[in-house]
């Protein structure tokens, strides 16, 4: 009990960088998600090409790559990021590729009638936007970006490949030092208390979102 | 008074409609039958600007009008479709409001007053709360129909009001069209339904599928 108290602060600072990364990702990626999904639903040809090529390359390489590309490898072209901006930057863009496509199926299942309908009661585009689409796609893509959301929980793990100091680094530092897995166990119970949390959040979520079907 | 004049309509160079013409007194009511694919329902997308046509003129009261850029909204044309697209985030109240709320700029409760009135005079009292998926098909209509009520359209045009509908609704959706005519309503109707399309007639256009 000695031990965990002693090892405890080190981790919940490490807990600190996880939901700094955790938070900022979400707050920026689900708005430029929504914008980018839009973007590949237009008929504009040369914004849909763009955008696929985009979550082409975000979604066909592993995120660890992206992370070690925008940090070592930005830097040769000129553009330095310190090492959480580098962090942020590549979650940014990694999980915007990912809610653009849910976003986009989101968009498609909406029936063409019911922009006919809202057309006919003249309703402009940015309403029709707002009252009709948005309410009806966040219900349908509530249950994937859950998906997505505890995913990057653990995601945020991989930034100690450029130095950043996390969750899993600090257990990791301590279980080096002590030759005990113990840090390691506590490492994998605030991670479970954390997507937990999430999990809850998203339930109420979608149980918010269940009187109308 | 709504008047076509030569509307014509292709599809990837096949013509669906050619050179129609017709006129829509006042308070009258025009059904458009015949067999599926001959393009009534193209013709009813193209008088409510749904769909663009390829040439021909549309005139309301007189004057020429584009439905498919139009405007105005002294010249709103309803629409109640075969599958009715209702709102299904919202409740019957706002399927209803919403339109005259934002578009006509209305507020909240002059809107709602309105609404409350329709409704209850569709016989859906004490549904205004509920979501589209607690109606039954039948009430469902209604709710289109008061939905397009609550514009002041001009002209409210309706695709196969009967198909989705047993007999007995079929009556009382005949019913409904009857007395918005005798309140003076414009309407247009689509339907494969012969019978129902001689009850509710003044005039009727038959339109067959081109070879």
């Amino acid at each position: 009990m000695h031990y965990v108290e002693q090892i405890l602060p080190s981790l919940i600072s490490g807990t600190g960088m996880t939901l700094s990364i955790f938070f900022w990702t979400i707050i920026i990626a689900i708005p430029l998600g929504i914008l980018v999904g839009l973007g590949m639903t237009t008929r504009f040809k040369p914004l849909t090409w763009i955008i696929n090529i985009y979550v082409w390359l975000m979604r066909g390489t592993p995120l660890l790559l992206q992370l070690i590309f925008v940090f070592y490898g930005l830097p040769i072209i000129g553009v330095v990021f310190q090492r959480y901006d580098a962090a942020l930057f590549a979650f940014i863009l990694n999980y915007t590729a990912y809610f653009a496509e849910i976003f986009r199926g989101g968009l498609q299942a909406i029936p063409n009638g019911q922009y006919e309908s809202a057309r006919v009661l003249r309703l402009t585009n940015w309403q029709t936007l707002r009252k009709i689409v948005i309410p009806q796609v966040v219900k349908i893509v509530l249950p994937s970006i859950g998906n997505e959301v505890i995913n990057l929980v653990k995601d945020s793990s991989l930034v100690y490949v450029i130095g950043l100091g996390d969750l899993l680094r600090a257990g990791n530092v301590a279980m080096a030092r002590d030759v005990t897995l113990l840090p390691m166990l506590l490492v994998g119970v605030i991670y479970l208390l954390l997507t937990a949390v999430c999990t809850l959040i998203l339930k109420r979520l979608e149980k918010h979102y269940s009187y109308w079907r | 008074m709504l008047e076509l004049k030569g509307i014509t309509k292709k599809f990837d160079g096949k013509t669906i409609l050619d050179q129609i013409d017709l006129t829509v007194p006042d308070g009258q009511i025009l059904t458009i039958v015949g067999p599926s694919g001959a393009g009534k329902t193209t013709l009813l997308r193209c008088i409510s600007g749904l769909a663009s046509v390829d040439s021909g003129s549309f005139l309301l009261d007189g004057v020429a009008f584009d439905p498919a850029t139009n405007r105005d909204n002294d010249a709103v044309i309803g629409v109640v479709f075969q599958d009715f697209q209702l709102f299904p985030n919202l409740t019957v109240l706002q399927n209803v409001t919403l339109a005259p709320t934002m578009v006509l700029k209305k507020s909240g409760s002059e809107a709602e007053q309105e609404a409350r009135k329709l409704l209850k005079q569709l016989n859906l009292e004490g549904k205004a709360d509920l979501f589209p998926y607690e109606l039954s098909g039948g009430q469902k209509q209604r709710v289109a129909i008061v939905r397009a009520l609550a514009m002041h359209p001009k002209l409210l045009c309706y695709d196969e009001p009967t198909s989705a509908l047993d007999p007995d609704l079929r009556r009382e959706v005949e019913q409904i069209i009857l007395d918005l005519k005798q309140e003076g309503m414009t309407q247009i109707v689509v339907t494969h339904d012969m019978p129902f399309a001689e009850s509710i007639a003044d005039q009727m256009l038959r339109v067959e599928p081109k070879a």
